[in-house]
């Protein structure tokens, strides 16, 4: 049944097609009021959903839509698919109405940017509500075209085209070894469905299909959520518009990996490789966008490497929550609590990203560039936008009083768990993690102070900007101030979204844990007691500030990573190299010379044809069916082989064409002798008639020669020959001496007269017992005759040329 | 140069009819001896050609205005045609019958459907045949 949950999912794409008409009609009116009804309201129909999932229920409807291949599309609304679907409705409507402030009426086409904004949307909702893989993986591609649309909005500048053929390429090459994954789940469980396929993950750990089906999903969802080393097209997609960034590259669409790893942790966290791998390369792609991001100089790229670095945050610690699976219950499991920090960080970073993003954008409109070296001094220019930076950049950084200092001391509380898990060698290798992580987290603050300032502190440089800077309209930073109000509330009381939405998700993503009717506890709070992650957090901030303040003298540092070791250098040189080799080996064997497709095509033929009888023993003589040899027939032989070889040595054209009409009177005595008369007619007559056309063709083509060259020895030419000779020889005599079946022509033999009334057995099987044969033979010579009757009369003025 | 080719052309008018004869020979004996459409237009065709040599492109044409593209369609008709026209009868497509006939002065005679459809492949063949020579003979 199709129902209002369904409704509301492709809500966007049915408002997407009204987009250019209201555009057209309505011109005096930003285009982007009217889409900001779509998010909002469907922010408010999600929001009624969270008494149902905060009683770990799950809202469901089912509309069949390719039944017969199990395809359906089920809406499945849980904890974790509605913390999702509130946080693309939610950032959804802020960025719809900062976009409004931010692209130009008069000078964007805005029905293509709201078109694209809410086909992503639609895409996004259903990526995240859809309970069948299929149906989810074409919402998940659509995320992809959608985005590429997106980046490559302002098409004409050639670096957004670049980073959006980038950003397409990386993520479809994952969407498509997802879809292999998926269908490989399919293959064990028999079901798209992913709910029942949770339901049996016991049978699916055990199946030799378990590790390839994990690792092609893995990597649709790294692609997706640019993880290590497949962040590189991050950076490259902020050639899109802002309003574009902080929605899709901050706040939804990088999160929908995590989210495909999230809903199939049930499935796949029990084996260590995927505690290993989703945690390891986490912690990886935490490290290098952290360390990737200090050296950047656009804002727009800090923020691009710290997504890719908050992205293997989260990962990281969803990675690490497995391990809680190897424990009965939640009481004293420590590694509950990685889930728990997972999905709050999760939450966080969509809004101080989003307001940082949106940050950032308002910087670049107010004063013409994004550069930090030509930037700084706004504070006192720009104070409202400065204080949106430092609250998002603090929370980035980890700082108290607000959310991100609560989400990171979780994390380092789960990193630091995790050394005591006894298995998978986490009790020996998995010291890496807590100590990865604060060296990460060290970068993560100086990245967040230089946001901060290098923008907004120090001296003004006015010389360095094209306009003369002053603070946003007040429409403009209202999205922002949003955002960041939220990063302050959920700062000082957590606790508004541990049991609607946290606990929740976590029953989601940690199904089997929970017995009948009980709840993740789930309690942030600021004072820990004076523990390791404290300690840490100060560790951090210290050295932070040291590295900070003496950045000028170990900057040298990125110096010793040559640019051409860089994953987009690989990228970069994968893709030349690919078109010229292509090109290379094209160019090697098409070479438009019709000698040498021939070459191809006998090699094939006779290669194929040798080995096949040499594998299957296929070579049979039998000379018992044979008939005696007689003089006639020597004679005949000796004329056609000598004429065949006076073809083949001759340089002079005329006797080829001689030696071909012996070849072919020979032929039609061999008719004779072998008592054929009809044939015996028509070959005399058609020979004739063709060797009077070749002479035709000799006497009137110009072009033409007289003589050959001499024939030369090629070896090659000499091997193939003979080997299509010799595969055509054998498989006759073969097929001769193997009869399998008496031959019909008894039937012929007996009913020519009786059926047909016709003693001319040839002629009767021609027009009677076979004439349809005949019929389209017949055609076939009319159609000959008609195309060289067109070829020679319709020349056209330089049609020769073709 | 002009040069005189009355023994061809004399030649030529006495055998061409011998040929044309031999060719309606072949071709209505086809359903018992050696023969039947294919050859006997062949050998029409080879008539033809005969007259070419002797004489011109244009005086052939004088004599036979035929334009040969179209005897080609009609024996593609006849042919298809004998196969539709089984249908009439609520036989498959190309059923062939015979049946033996007594006519006033040739006595008993056997006549077969096939016949017709040999028809079409012998006006087929001689549609060709000449369509083809004469497109290239005229390409100069």
């Amino acid at each position: 049944m199709f129902t209002a949950l369904h409704l509301a999912i492709i809500a966007p794409f049915i408002a997407a097609v009204f987009v250019p008409l209201l555009y057209k009609k309505i011109p005096s009116i930003h285009t982007g009021w009217f889409v900001l009804f779509v998010p909002a309201i469907l922010f408010i129909y999600f929001l009624q959903h969270i008494p149902t999932t905060s009683q770990e229920g799950a809202v469901t409807a089912a509309f069949p839509w390719v039944p017969s291949l199990g395809i359906n599309f089920r809406a499945y609304v849980d904890g974790l698919g509605l913390l999702f679907a509130l946080l693309i409705t939610g950032i959804g409507a802020l960025v719809v109405l900062y976009s409004i402030y931010y692209l130009s009426k008069k000078r964007e086409s805005l029905h293509t940017f709201y078109t694209f904004l809410l086909m992503f949307m639609g895409a996004m909702l259903g990526v995240v509500l859809s309970d069948n893989m299929i149906v989810l993986y074409l919402f998940w591609e659509i995320t992809s075209v959608s985005s590429f649309l997106l980046i490559s909005y302002w098409y004409e500048r050639e670096k957004s085209l670049y980073g959006a053929l980038k950003s397409m390429l990386i993520t479809v090459l994952g969407g498509f070894s997802m879809l292999v994954g998926f269908v490989l789940l399919y293959s064990i469980t028999g079901t798209f469905s992913i709910q029942e396929t949770i339901a049996s993950s016991s049978e699916i750990v055990s199946h030799d299909l378990f590790l390839p089906a994990m690792l092609t999903i893995l990597l649709g969802a790294f692609t997706k959520s640019a993880q290590f080393p497949f962040h590189i097209w991050l950076p490259d997609a902020m050639e899109a518009p802002t309003p574009v960034s902080a929605y899709l590259h901050s706040a939804t669409m990088v999160k929908a990996g995590i989210y495909l790893v999230a809903r199939l942790t049930p499935v796949f966290a029990v084996s260590g490789e995927w505690l290993w791998l989703v945690a390891g390369f986490g912690i990886t792609t935490l490290f290098w966008g952290s360390f990737s991001a200090v050296r950047q100089t656009d804002l727009k790229g800090i923020l691009a490497y710290s997504t890719v670095s908050q992205l293997g945050m989260i990962l990281s610690m969803l990675g690490v929550g497995a391990a809680a699976f190897h424990f009965q219950e939640i009481d004293n499991n420590l590694f509950v609590g990685a889930t728990t920090a997972a999905l709050f960080h999760l939450f966080n970073h969509a809004t101080f990203k989003g307001s940082l993003f949106m940050m950032v954008g308002i910087v670049d409109h107010e004063t013409g560039t994004r550069d930090i070296r030509n930037l700084g001094g706004l504070m006192t220019i720009m104070p409202i936008t400065f204080t949106i930076a430092a609250i998002g950049s603090f929370s980035m950084a980890g700082l108290p009083p607000f959310n991100g200092f609560l989400s990171k001391e979780l994390f380092f509380t789960s990193m630091v768990n995790i050394t005591e898990f006894q298995q998978f060698n986490m009790e020996t290798f998995g010291i890496l993690f807590p100590v990865v992580a604060w060296i990460a987290s060290v970068f993560t603050f100086i990245y967040s102070m230089i946001l901060v300032f290098k923008t907004f502190a120090g001296p003004l440089q006015k010389e360095k900007l094209d306009t003369k800077p002053h603070e946003a309209p007040f429409g403009m930073l209202l999205a922002p101030i949003v955002l960041v109000s939220l990063v302050i509330v959920i700062g000082f009381f957590p606790n508004v979204l541990s049991y609607t939405i946290i606990a929740p998700a976590m029953a989601s993503i940690l199904p089997s844990l929970l017995q009948e009717g009980q709840q993740f506890e789930v309690d942030i709070y600021f004072w820990h007691d004076w523990n390791t992650e404290l300690f840490m957090t100060m560790g951090v901030v210290a050295a932070g500030i040291l590295l900070y303040l003496g950045m000028k003298k170990w900057k040298g540092v990125y110096k010793l990573f040559p640019e051409k070791l860089s994953f987009n250098n690989l990228y970069d040189q994968t893709l030349n190299k690919g078109e010229v080799l292509s090109q290379k080996v094209m160019a090697s064997h098409m070479n438009g010379f019709i000698r040498n497709y021939l070459v191809y095509i006998f090699a094939f033929v006779a290669a194929a044809l040798l080995i096949t009888m040499f594998y299957k023993g296929a070579f049979v003589i039998d000379t018992s069916g044979m008939a005696p040899i007689t003089i006639y027939e020597s004679v005949l032989v000796v004329v056609l082989v000598a004429s065949v070889g006076v073809m083949m040595f001759t340089t002079s054209r005329l006797t080829l064409i001689i030696g071909l009409g012996v070849a072919g009177y020979t032929v039609a005595l061999f008719f004779v002798i072998f008592r054929a008369p009809d044939l015996a007619l028509t070959q005399l007559i058609i020979e004739t008639v063709s060797v009077a056309l070749f002479l035709l063709c000799f006497y009137h083509l110009p072009q033409i020669a007289k003589n050959l060259e001499p024939l030369r020895f090629k070896a090659g030419n000499f091997i193939i020959s003979a080997a299509v000779g010799i595969t055509v020889t054998l498989i006759g005599i073969s097929a001769g001496s193997s009869r399998m079946f008496e031959s019909i022509s008894g039937f012929f033999k007996e009913y020519s007269y009786k059926e047909a009334g016709g003693r001319n057995m040839v002629n009767v099987i021609l027009v009677d017992f076979r004439g349809f044969d005949t019929m389209l033979e017949i055609l076939v010579l009319g159609i000959a005759a008609a195309g060289i009757f067109t070829m020679i009369r319709l020349r056209l003025a330089g049609r020769d040329e073709l | 140069m002009k040069s005189n080719d009355v023994i061809l052309q004399t030649v030529a008018n006495i055998v061409l009819f011998i040929i044309l004869m031999f060719s309606v020979f072949l071709f209505f004996n086809g359903h018992h001896e050696p023969g039947g459409g294919f050859i006997g237009g062949l050998m029409t065709s080879s008539a033809l050609v005969l007259l070419l040599l002797a004489y011109d492109l244009e005086t052939v044409k004088r004599i036979l205005p035929v334009d040969f593209k179209l005897v080609t369609a009609a024996g593609l008709l006849v042919a298809v045609g004998t196969g539709m026209g089984s249908f009439f009868f609520g036989a498959p497509f190309l059923s062939q019958t015979y049946d033996y006939f007594h006519f006033p002065v040739l006595g008993e005679l056997e006549l077969a459907t096939a016949l017709i459809f040999d028809v079409g492949v012998y006006l087929v063949v001689v549609g060709i045949t000449l369509t083809i020579i004469q497109t290239i003979g005229e390409d100069r």
